[in-house]
């Protein structure tokens, strides 16, 4: 029983953090059907953000808003300067840019900060426990359980009822019939970076909550994790996001416990070896989504 | 009010519309007719701005709108049914509806008054309101297309092949309410395979063959003069 809740919170607050890496991703290619390759780079800067407010002496909430709307600027940034000159021409071109991007902002964090990690500033309550069940649970599992709640509460929200959120899950089916309806291309396409730049931010906080430093390859992980999570649910569905991203926290978290600690070093192989058989399975991931258009 | 003068439209090394020319006046029906491939619908998707012209010049209300984006052709007052019936499928009929009023959400109060015309004019649609638009039939989905692009209250309406796939019973009653859209004095370019039923209800007609005008005339001079049969052969 208490190896039950333990094993349940770890699922639900890994699942929850991947998940929300996973929906940032997928919502910009289900509009663009381009991967964004400069997602990881998104939390890198909510990292670096907060390490550089770090000295001053505002809230730590503050701080924290203030690394979530950078990010989001970061996101928005990537759409102008990887996506937008060269968004209608080639996938090749946009594929490389948005490496490039991703690279620049590496090579930045290297050369104006630096090579190796640095803290980043977090309250009290990010290690401390609470015993749930008889059992000491860290506070951010139940921090990152309740922010996932919340978020894809919100995004489910948003999506639902709001002008914008319907719009862009009908770009994301047919982007030429939705301009046709007088939805403008710009707008959408800003709008889901702006939100991927916020799921990454918020995220970002957690991932580093959970490490308590931020290096230049940080994103690296995340946007790994993004899109094996989208590439299980399926990459054109955003419910296929969230529950792919559940699914590989539950893999993972299985094999945590099960794996002895010679084979742990050999998690990733294990993991990549189930999501192969979950694909030769389903080879357009769990939830195929509406069939979608062209790309425009 | 919409002048195409010398069209072009190629994709790739293939010219779909070669020198086409053709003039809508306002509240008049026009139609283009001729056989698959013949370049109406590419002629119609130019005139929205969903794809680009290679040449020649589009104007609305004597204003150059050639190649302008699709969403701006929308606001110009310009709504489309493309042929390829495109619902948005995961949306329900009512999410449909709501984006047809995109460019009208500040008016809610005219944009649910419209929902509750559209839902009196097709009360099929009423009935799935909260379903969503890909479960519908082919027959629905073409209402509810049409009943969405009315939601932008447009001055102009381009139908794409209305009545394509359709059973006669519902073709008929597609065609009963493009007269009825015509009495309200919307202008209107219909592109039809469905030559007899197009005349029917059309002022003027042009004849599309391979990518060029080959006749044009009131709906009874083409009627009259054209082998409507052949036409659907490419004849």
């Amino acid at each position: 029983m208490d190896f039950a809740i333990q094993f349940i919170i770890n699922v639900l607050s890994l699942g929850g953090a991947y998940a929300l890496m996973a929906l940032g991703l997928v919502l910009v290619y289900g509009i663009l059907k381009l991967v964004n390759f400069a997602y990881g780079e998104l939390i890198m800067v909510a990292g670096y953000t907060l390490h550089l407010v770090g000295g001053s002496p505002l809230p730590w909430l503050v701080m924290a808003l203030v690394a979530v709307v950078m990010a989001m600027v970061a996101g928005l940034a990537t759409d102008y300067v990887a996506f937008r000159p060269v968004r209608a021409k080639s996938v090749t071109a946009v594929l490389i840019t948005s490496f490039a991007f991703s690279t620049l902002l590496q090579n930045g964090a290297l050369l104006f900060i630096s090579p190796r990690p640095r803290s980043v500033p977090l309250p009290e309550i990010f290690s401390q426990s609470v015993m749930i069940g008889g059992i000491p649970t860290p506070m951010r599992d139940i921090i990152t359980i309740i922010a996932a709640v919340v978020l894809l509460g919100l995004f489910a929200w948003l999506m639902q009822k709001t002008v914008l959120g319907i719009a862009m899950r009908a770009a994301a089916t047919n982007f030429t019939m939705a301009r046709m309806l007088g939805v403008p291309a710009n707008l959408i396409i800003s709008s889901a970076f702006a939100i991927s730049g916020f799921l990454a931010g918020v995220v970002g906080i957690l991932w580093i909550g959970r490490i308590g430093t931020v290096a230049p390859g940080i994103g690296l992980e995340p946007l790994l994790i993004a899109f094996i999570a989208c590439v299980i649910g399926g990459m054109r569905s955003l419910q296929g996001a969230v529950l792919g991203g559940f699914i590989l926290a539950f893999i993972d978290t299985t094999l945590n416990y099960t794996l002895s600690q010679d084979l742990l070093k050999f998690r990733d192989a294990f993991t990549f070896s189930l999501v192969i058989l979950i694909l030769l399975w389903r080879p357009d991931g769990l939830i195929k989504g509406p069939a979608s258009g062209q790309r425009t | 009010m919409i002048e195409v003068k010398d069209l072009y439209v190629s994709y790739g090394a293939v010219q779909a519309v070669r020198g086409v020319s053709f003039t809508v006046a306002d509240g008049e029906l026009v139609t283009l007719l001729g056989a698959n491939g013949a370049g109406k619908s590419s002629s119609i998707l130019c005139v929205a701005g969903a794809i680009k012209a290679a040449s020649g010049q589009v104007m609305l209300d004597g204003e150059d709108v050639t190649s302008a984006n699709p969403e701006a052709m929308l606001r110009k007052g310009m709504a489309t049914v493309p042929e390829t019936r495109d619902v948005f499928p995961d949306l329900t009929v009512d999410q449909n509806l709501t984006l047809g009023a995109y460019v009208r959400r500040g008016d809610r109060k005219g944009v649910s008054e419209d929902r509750e015309r559209m839902f009196d004019m097709f009360p099929r649609l009423a009935e799935r309101r909260e379903q969503a638009a890909g479960t519908l039939s082919g027959g629905e989905q073409q209402m509810l297309v049409i009943a969405r692009a009315l939601m932008s209250r447009p001055r102009v309406l381009l139908l794409d092949e209305p009545s394509l796939g359709l059973a006669p019973a519902i073709v008929d009653k597609i065609f009963e309410m493009i007269a009825e859209l015509k009495a309200q004095k919307l202008t209107i370019l219909l592109v039809e395979q469905n030559a007899r039923k197009a005349l029917q209800v059309a002022d003027r007609a042009y004849v599309l063959r391979l990518g060029e005008i080959a006749g044009s005339g009131t709906g009874q001079e083409i009627a009259g003069s054209t082998d409507l049969d052949a036409l659907y052969l490419g004849g």
